[in-house]
């Protein structure tokens, strides 16, 4: 008996790795002083009513970008311990397995878990506050999505420590994720879930998203006058729409191998391994263009605020966004172009790949020209997109050169491969979530982070991302593939490979001065009485900071472009309108189920992770039966009283 | 801010030097046959139209960053919102770009589907112009197979030099992809598709090959080398391989299926069953005295290869086809 629990422990829990053990001590020790805290400072119910239920778009939005901070963290911890490992030849530092599942970590916590809620947070924040809305179209689906996200990337991370993580890449290619050559599946059911969980709040939110931008803009806000980034929003959403179904369905797929097994992608039984890897960059590379196209949109606001200057061509800026979103369903197969296929196939997906590059490319130069004929001011989020430029179309052109099919051959799976999407995913996606957590933090809480300790994090981290990545074009051109644990020396890797091991460890210097301006911010930065710190342009800077609750105590009418630029031109030019009375608010009550539902989700998910169906199926009857619950409550809203509007206008200077 | 971009710029060109100088370390830029240098020219090509477009922004940004930095920014325009014209100008100018860039890709990829142009007589031992070498990726190493001459390498393969060498990819197990860097890019080995690679190597040489698609635990190990040797070396290495080396047979062969890594090393002759280049599932099956279930949809793939495309053949004809996907002559495995 003993020895059977002894046994399963030993399965059930990962051993034999002092790293691991020092994971679940810090692990045990995190949780137990975030409840000792908690209950001493009686901060239960607050935690709960606050922001467990919440349904404000903003608070989801903090909340988001909190996770996707930690994830990032996890992430970072990942690749410092992998270019550990490969700073030398014949490092003994991880082995094999160890490594496998690490880089596997990394790609599917920094995709899934960072950029996606990085963005959907930074997006929960700006966009309704751009468009003159009180919240988002469905605040309770709104939440739902936050939280499935959350459980979802719990379960993926439990992995670490639980029962073992995958290690078939986050690309999770079949037939070696299969249940064929990884027949204990657990790692791989970790993977299918966690992503299909969390993908599945995913979907809603592009779906919230798209009807929210489409139905609740302020009147007089047309399409065509709406801010760049809400306009990037509306077609990310799209792209989500269209993309994220494929990847669930293909999950779902890839899980069905391992737990019923069916034969959708394994070697035998009829099964395609090729079909995975159509599925997953049917919906990959679109996905691409979902963390890209809003940073590009967060770009343009914050280089036209403090260039001190209109977007140029703002038509155009949307039109090349709507051309790379239709492209990006169309080039998938580039992952790829080594799998067998003919070249009239190869060819056209070359061709699809560089048409790409023109929208792209005709965004890099409106961007130059907005700063052209302006006032730049060097801010700290004014940094990260300027660095973003040169940086990006690094990324870029050699996006181009991978765009050539034959040429591709030598490059594919190369180092190349990742120091291109490194460029492009860090100097685009991360720079850019950077730089709108910087800009837009005082509209989050009321204050700014700190200009000199931001300018550190921003040069530390840049250069140190050249550092790493740049050399890295070189190790692939000498022949290095990703995803090997360790290499021989005298093939004249060793040195370049020490040089990007540096530069990744500034990299994490670089995020942990960051980390370390926002506690030393939100002690001592500095206040922002105003709410339009920055001189913006949009309309969130037109009320106060923190937003209130109910966010505009009057919607706002929109006639111009740059909105709130026009209204102080107006003002400054004495044509203020008169305020009008207040008005009750309607607005969305708390719910505790969207919690409770994802938290049953990531029950039920961890069951069919170990195949206990004892526990998956009673989790899932759960979900059902949240789901229920939530279609019996008819009093889901109420009404905020104008002297509570007036009140807090009042605290906030907007009432004299 | 502009300092660290000069030094940036500085480096940069530090490095394309240092690459394009073709220094033999950096494989890809130092090509030893014509498939790799077909692609070489793609890629530098590519490099400097790239290098130009960079050049431009960088030319662009350093100047806007310079001319309207806050203090000297005289020239403020807010009202500036665009300009078709100009916007034109880099909508078309990047569709001349990808026209120049496509047009050599587009003749590059037809050109990989053909044999490289012989540089030098084939050795005798060949029967045709060309090799053919039947590659199979297991977990972690490579299986070499000689269908002409009957022998088998492990973790390392003998070419002659100036010949084209068609490389027939097969993966027992996980996909793994093959590749060459000096000679030539890279195709995956799958279970569910054969898939071919023509290589040649200028002149005699040993050349580091390796996979490039993860495949577990063994992936880092998964290299091999490529011995190019002229065409009379060649023939007396054959030779020697088939007097003096052991036969492999079917038990060792299942032995080496086995994931795991192995050394270097070869043998003078194989059974015949293992041309059939059955799969993990298809020799699971067959170990259990299953019909070995097959597919044709996988054999209509073709690159410009007519004669490998018998979909009609006789099963029981096995000796010859040696490509076809799990053949085993039996009318139940023929159900898909």
């Amino acid at each position: 008996m003993i020895e059977n629990i002894k046994a399963f422990l030993g399965d059930f829990f990962v051993t034999g790795d002092p790293m691991i053990y020092g994971a679940d001590v810090s692990i045990a020790l995190a949780s137990i002083a975030i409840v000792v805290t908690l209950t001493y400072f009686k901060k239960w119910r607050w935690l709960w009513d606050e922001w467990l239920t919440t349904v404000d778009h903003k608070k989801i939005g903090i909340m988001y970008i909190i996770a996707a901070l930690l994830m990032l963290f996890r992430g970072g911890v990942d690749a410092i311990l992998m270019r550990t490992q490969l700073a030398l030849p014949n490092m003994n530092f991880l082995d094999a397995d160890h490594y496998n599942q690490i880089f596997t970590t990394h790609g599917t916590i920094m995709i899934i878990f960072v950029a996606m809620p990085f963005i959907f947070g930074l997006m929960n924040i700006a966009v309704p506050l751009q468009i003159g809305a009180r919240d988002v179209a469905y605040p309770y689906l709104n939440a739902l999505s936050f939280w499935l996200f959350f459980f979802g990337a719990m379960l993926f991370n439990l992995s670490f420590v639980i029962g073992g993580s995958p290690d078939a890449g986050w690309t999770a290619y079949a037939p070696y994720a299969g249940p064929e050559l990884n027949p204990s599946s657990v790692g791989q059911n970790y993977y299918y879930i966690g992503v299909q969980i969390s993908g599945i709040g995913s979907l809603m939110t592009g779906i919230n998203f798209l009807v929210t931008i489409a139905k609740m803009r302020a009147p007089g806000m047309t399409l065509f006058k709406m801010p760049m980034f809400t306009w990037s929003i509306l077609i990310t959403s799209l792209i989500i729409i269209f993309a994220f179904p494929t990847f669930t369905v293909t999950l779902a797929l890839g899980l069905f191998d391992h737990l019923l097994g069916t034969h959708f992608f394994t070697i035998g039984g009829g099964g395609s391994p090729m079909l995975w890897a159509n599925l997953f960059w049917f919906w990959g590379h679109p996905e691409v263009y979902i963390v890209l196209l809003p940073v590009f949109g967060i770009f343009s606001e914050v280089i036209a605020t403090f260039a001190h200057k209109t977007l140029f061509g703002y038509a155009t800026m949307v039109c090349s966004m709507v051309a790379i979103s239709i492209l990006s369903f169309l080039t998938w197969l580039h992952h790829f172009f080594t799998m067998g296929n003919t070249a009239p196939v190869n060819a056209f997906f070359s061709l699809s790949t560089m048409l790409i590059a023109i929208p792209t490319g005709v965004k890099i130069f409106n961007w130059l020209f907005t700063l052209n004929k302006g006032r730049i001011e060097f801010t700290t989020p004014m940094l990260w997109a300027l660095a973003f430029i040169p940086n990006f179309t690094i990324g870029g052109v050699t996006g181009v050169m991978l765009a050539m099919a034959p040429a591709d051959y030598q490059y594919h799976n190369s180092m190349f491969l990742i120091a291109h999407f490194h460029s492009t995913l860090i100097a685009g996606t991360v720079f850019g979530v950077f730089c709108g957590l910087h800009y837009w933090w005082p509209k989050m809480f009321g204050y700014l982070l700190n200009e000199k300790l931001g300018k550190w994090s921003f040069w530390v981290f840049m250069i140190s991302f050249n550092v790493c990545f740049m050399p890295m074009y070189f190790l692939g051109l000498m022949g290095m593939t990703r995803r090997m644990y360790t290499y021989p020396a005298g093939l004249g890797w060793g040195p370049v490979n020490f040089i990007i091991t540096i530069g990744a460890f500034g990299m994490g210097v670089g995020f942990v001065i960051m980390a370390w301006n926002i506690v030393w911010s939100a002690i001592k930065g500095k206040r922002d009485t105003t709410g339009d710190p920055w001189g913006g342009r949009t309309l969130e800077w037109s009320i106060p900071s923190p937003a209130p609750e109910y966010n505009f105590a009057h919607i706002p009418k929109v006639t111009t472009r740059d909105a709130f630029a026009a209204m102080k031109e107006d003002k400054k030019r004495g044509r203020e309108q008169k305020p009008k009375p207040f008005e009750p608010i309607h607005m969305p009550n708390n719910s505790g189920i969207p919690f409770i539902m994802s938290a049953l989700f990531f029950v039920a998910g961890f069951g069919f992770v170990f195949k206990w169906y004892w526990m998956g199926i009673p989790g899932l009857i759960g979900v059902a039966i949240c789901m229920i619950a939530r279609s019996f409550v008819y009093d889901d809203h109420h009404h905020i009283p104008t002297d509570e509007i007036e009140r807090t206008e009042r605290a906030t200077g907007r009432l004299s | 801010m502009k300092k660290s971009f000069k030094i940036k710029l500085l480096g940069a060109l530090a490095l394309l030097l240092f690459a394009l100088t073709g220094c033999s370390n950096v494989a890809v830029l130092n090509p030893q046959g014509p498939v790799a240098r077909d692609q070489y020219h793609l890629i530098v090509w590519s490099l400097i139209m790239m290098s130009l477009i960079l050049a431009v922004v960088l030319i662009i940004f350093i100047y806007v960053l310079v001319r309207f930095g806050r203090k000297n920014s005289k020239a403020h325009d807010p009202n500036d919102t665009g300009n078709l014209k100009l916007e034109m100008v880099w909508i078309l100018i990047p569709v001349l770009i990808c026209i120049a860039l496509a047009v050599p890709t587009i003749k590059v990829l037809w050109g990989l589907e053909n044999p490289p142009e012989a540089a030098a007589k084939a050795p005798d031992s060949l029967s045709g112009k060309t090799l053919t070498i039947d590659v199979t990726s297991v977990q972690w190493k490579w299986l070499f197979r000689y269908p002409e001459q009957n022998i088998e390498t492990v973790n390392y393969v003998v070419i002659p030099e100036g010949v084209p060498v068609k490389f027939r990819l097969h993966a027992y197990d996980a996909m793994n992809a093959f590749w060459v860097p000096e000679l030539g890019g890279q195709q995956y080995t799958m279970t569910d598709m054969p898939m071919q690679l023509w290589l040649q190597a200028d002149k005699a040489g040993r050349y580091e090959g390796r996979s490039s698609n993860f495949s577990g635990r063994g992936f880092a190990h998964m290299n091999f080398q490529v011995l190019a040797k002229n065409s009379g070396d060649f023939d007396h290495w054959v030779s020697n391989i088939k007097e003096n080396k052991p036969t492999l047979t079917m038990d060792k062969y299942k032995e080496l299926l086995k994931p795991s890594t192995v050394e270097p090393t070869e043998f003078s002759s194989y059974p015949k069953e293992i041309e059939k280049n059955l799969n993990k599932a298809q020799m699971e099956q067959q170990e259990k005295g299953e019909p070995v279930e097959q597919r044709h949809w996988m054999d209509n793939h073709h690159h410009g290869d007519k004669e490998e495309n018998h979909e009609e053949m006789d099963h029981g004809d096995m000796d010859m086809s040696g490509h076809e996907n799990g053949h085993d002559g039996e009318e139940g495995g023929h159900d898909q």
